[in-house]
């Protein structure tokens, strides 16, 4: 059995250990806002967060994740109010959305380390594939979020 | 609000699925729309006043839309469509998709349902803005009757109608039962664009809210009862079939079901996805590949271009251009002669493709993402040997689609599978099944062949053009004379001004399956076609723009997007050294489209894309915000293909599997973005989601050139050779 707390709720799980954190998030305990998008920790669409980090949970096998204190995007906030969730609002970032919830826990993570981020630190940092486009909007609202967060 | 209350059928599956699975389905925004989240089995309303529109007895107005959301904004700017002409309050709108059956069975009320080509907006403002004042006419006949006064006494406006001599108001849901049995003898005038009052906002995206939190449902997200998982391997040769495969590597693996054996795949049902995945790949299935299996890329390149020599079909012919030719020979013009090539390009929309089916009894039910609903009923129907009328389509959210999801060959994989295990069954194609079995943009090589007078102007256009044909791999099938329109886009019906002008095509595919990819023909002729042309103003000693712009004066709506970008774009002004500027114009979906790419070569030849100041000219917007979302991700998707996008086969197999060897332009890679609307008013409601790839491979090539003197004639341009210069 494996030990998991996922957004503050314990589970215990009898699967195999090496079973990636993606999939155990997504058909074991439900939690479909985490995306499969390539399995090999390329594109980010899986990106939680593990201990307050950013974590591509398509690398990352179950058992390593045991004891840990895992938050998906429907974990981040109970009500949508992260200040990077209200910067994506407000400036309507996502299109087909696929991409978007490991873009925002990639975002999330990224602001506790960098809180004022300039556009290099941006580029240097948050690597996930949006194939619609919307980067010009993710780097405006990361910005927003940041003065969100000061505010 | 909870949007499924009115819907007792929904109640129950919602219900269901959450004791089942844990999954919400029901979606408490107040102001979100519910597509995705609402695995409809009913599909009609009781407070429906037409098709498009039901108002529930709390004031909700539920459209339902004909077209699917991928990123397009689509359930946005549709209903903005209908509200503009219902006055209803745009707070109280959500959507649903339309239903797909009730089409089949109400002759097509919905037109044809077919997300792609542009066309949402496009094809369906008429038909939305006559559902929505049909509806607004027979509230206001309701309320006049109520009150035994003129219909032309009250007014609508604000979900209500008023009579404004006696004060009397009634919200639009008291008032829809009775306006549901009033029969119009005519359908009433619709508003020109001068009347618009929503049309033309900025609104925020209905979807956004379900986007930001991980609620949005997408096909991969279905979850049903006794729902077991399906991980699937076609063969890697396209076309192949599948002679053997030995089941036992995998008997008795945890969770595993069982081995499915289709004609042309091989398929792991288990319990849980990873397990069916991991099964799969312990499998080693014989394929029958035929002479297919000894082809690669270098011979698919010599096919297209030793097809240009040969026979052509006509596309077009104006003039004589062999006399043209000779004429500008013998009078001290130029001939300027050009090979280009593209390759097969891989969609790579960011959800795999996947799809659910439930057989109970004589019925099947399917999830999944589809831009053709009516399409994938007939695909479920020749499947399942069900009729269309036993059939239920769910469509969900698309994690994009581009064209990808236009022909949805995982549905025949997963109703064969779920037919085979007598269970739900989710399958889902892994990344590297998706890119390794695309329906690719076509790869093409084109010679163009024009005569440059003595004044540099050109007199004569010759264009030879061989490619793989759409039609036949992935459309109708229908390639009347030998052409289809995919083929010769954006080069026979140019719009500069050449008198002698001859446009040739011959259709060649392989067994690399081929389709449409945003903003199909368009993707490679516009890079041919802009890269050529910026080839010959610098032969004939001019301005990029300059030249351009001397062809296309008869065109207004060009002469404005073209000004706009070159003003914008700083046209003309100067750049440190190894910077340069290209520009390119096209015209796609009844849209116009300009660039200005500005980029820079460094020494060891990378190229980095600064910036990119677009133009646009659609003539009408429904919503600028989303137009310029959807320019911006045009042009990024089409700078991952013009830099990178290169699907190579070997040994009849494709060789990229996955974003590592498939690269994408990623944040650090995005150019600055400017769009300017420049709208030449109109009739037209020109597409928007795919224009905005089109002009920027060559808009990039060109800057290339600009800055480096080196002309590319091929994509993906990574593959250049610009390293090493002085």
């Amino acid at each position: 059995m494996i030990s998991l707390t996922v957004n503050g709720k314990a589970y215990e799980l009898d699967i195999e250990p090496e079973t990636p954190l993606l999939w155990v998030i997504r058909d074991e305990i439900g939690l479909t806002g985490t995306k499969y998008g390539c399995g090999i920790a390329q594109c980010g669409a899986c990106t939680v967060h593990v201990d307050g980090e950013a974590v591509r949970s398509c690398g990352l096998q179950v058992g390593d994740a045991a004891g840990k204190a895992i938050t998906t995007i429907e974990g981040l906030s109970p009500d949508t109010k992260h200040p990077v969730q209200q910067a994506w609002l407000a400036e309507d970032v996502p299109q087909c959305g696929y991409c978007q919830s490991g873009q925002i826990m990639a975002a999330a993570a990224f602001l506790k380390e960098h809180p004022s981020p300039t556009d290099a630190d941006i580029d240097d940092n948050l690597t996930n594939i949006c194939r619609c486009g919307t980067y010009v909007r993710i780097r405006r609202a990361i910005h927003r979020a940041a003065a969100l967060m000061k505010a | 609000m909870n949007q499924t209350i009115t819907l007792s059928r929904r109640q129950f599956v919602a219900a269901s699925l959450t004791a089942a699975g844990g999954l919400a389905i029901s979606v408490n925004f107040a102001d979100a729309a519910t597509i995705g989240a609402t695995p409809y089995g009913e599909d009609t309303a009781p407070n429906e006043i037409n098709a498009f529109l039901a108002i529930e007895p709390d004031g909700t107005i539920m459209f339902r839309s004909p077209h699917a959301e991928m990123g397009q904004g689509a359930i946005t700017a549709l209903p903005m469509i209908v509200a503009e002409e219902l006055e209803c309050d745009w707070a109280r709108i959500k959507v649903e998709y339309a239903s797909p059956s009730r089409n089949m069975r109400e002759k097509m009320v919905y037109g044809d349902m077919v997300t792609a080509g542009s066309r949402g907006v496009r094809m369906s403002w008429r038909m939305l803005q006559q559902a929505g004042a049909s509806a607004r006419v027979r509230l206001v006949a309701a309320a006049a009757k109520r009150w035994g006064v003129a219909e032309g006494e009250c007014e609508a406006a604000n979900s209500k109608v008023t009579h404004k001599a006696s004060g009397r108001s009634l919200d639009y849901a008291a008032l829809v039962a009775d306006a549901a049995t009033i029969t119009l003898a005519a359908e009433p005038a619709i508003k020109t664009p001068a009347q618009f009052k929503l049309i033309g906002q900025s609104l925020p995206r209905l979807d956004t809210p379900l986007k930001i939190n991980g609620a949005a449902k997408f096909a991969l997200d279905t979850r049903l009862p006794d729902m077991v998982y399906a991980a699937i391997n076609a063969c890697p040769v396209m076309g192949g079939t599948l002679m053997s495969v030995d089941d036992a590597p995998v008997k008795g693996r945890r969770g595993v079901i069982q081995v499915v054996k289709l004609p042309d795949a091989v398929a792991v049902v288990a319990d849980r996805y990873w397990r069916a995945k991991e099964a799969l790949a312990q499998l080693k299935p014989e394929w029958d590949t035929g002479a297919a299996g000894k082809t690669d890329s270098a011979q698919f390149a010599k096919l297209y271009r030793d097809t240009l020599e040969g026979p052509m079909a006509s596309a077009r012919n104006d003039g004589d251009v062999v006399a043209a030719f000779a004429r500008a020979q013998s009078t001290g013009g130029k001939i300027v002669e050009a090979l280009y090539e593209a390759p097969h390009a891989a969609h790579a929309q960011m959800e795999p493709l996947n799809a659910t089916a439930r057989f109970d009894g004589d019925r099947l039910e399917v999830w999944l993402g589809t831009q053709i609903q009516m399409g994938a009923l007939r695909l479920a129907a020749a499947t399942s040997g069900l009729k269309p009328e036993q059939i239920t389509i769910h469509n969900c959210f698309l994690g994009g689609g581009f064209g990808r999801r236009g022909n949805n060959d995982e549905l025949r994989h997963a109703i064969l599978v779920a037919k085979a295990a007598g269970k739900p069954v989710k399958l889902v194609w892994s990344r590297e099944e998706d890119m390794t079995h695309d329906r690719y943009r076509p790869q093409a090589a084109v010679r163009l062949k024009t005569a440059l007078d003595k004044d540099g102007m050109p007199v004569a256009f010759d264009a030879r053009i061989a490619v793989g044909s759409i039609q036949r791999d992935s459309g109708s099938g229908n390639t009347p004379n030998g052409l289809e329109p995919q083929a010769i886009e954006g080069i026979a019906n140019t719009n500069y001004r050449i008198p002698n002008l001859r446009v040739g095509a011959m259709l060649r595919n392989t067994h690399i399956k081929v389709g449409f990819w945003r903003s199909v023909g368009s993707s490679q002729n516009a890079f041919f076609m802009e890269s050529y042309i910026d080839e010959l103003a610098h032969a004939a000693g001019k301005d990029p723009y300059r030249f351009r712009r001397a062809l296309l004066a008869h065109r207004g709506d060009f002469i404005r997007v073209i000004d706009t970008i070159a003003e914008k774009g700083d046209w003309g002004k100067p750049l440190p050294a190894g910077h340069g500027r290209g520009i390119a114009i096209h015209e796609c979906y009844d849209t116009i489209i300009g660039q200005v790419a500005e980029v820079s070569v460094d020494k060891q030849g990378n190229v980095r894309v600064h910036r990119v100041v677009a133009a646009v000219d659609c003539s009408t917007v429904v919503n600028p915000k989303i137009v310029e979302a959807q320019i911006e991700g045009g042009i990024i998707y089409g700078l991952s293909a013009a830099l990178y996008g290169d699907i190579t086969v070997k040994d009849g197999a494709v060789e990229q599997e996955n974003f590592d060897t498939y690269p994408m332009v990623r944040l650090a890679d995005a150019p600055k973005i400017e769009v300017h609307l420049a709208l030449t008013p109109g009739k037209r409601w020109g597409g928007i989601g795919e224009p905005g790839t089109a002009p920027t491979a060559p808009a990039v090539a060109n800057a290339i050139f600009a800055a480096t003197g080196v002309r590319l004639r091929k994509m993906p341009l990574k593959d250049a050779n610009l390293g090493g210069r002085a």
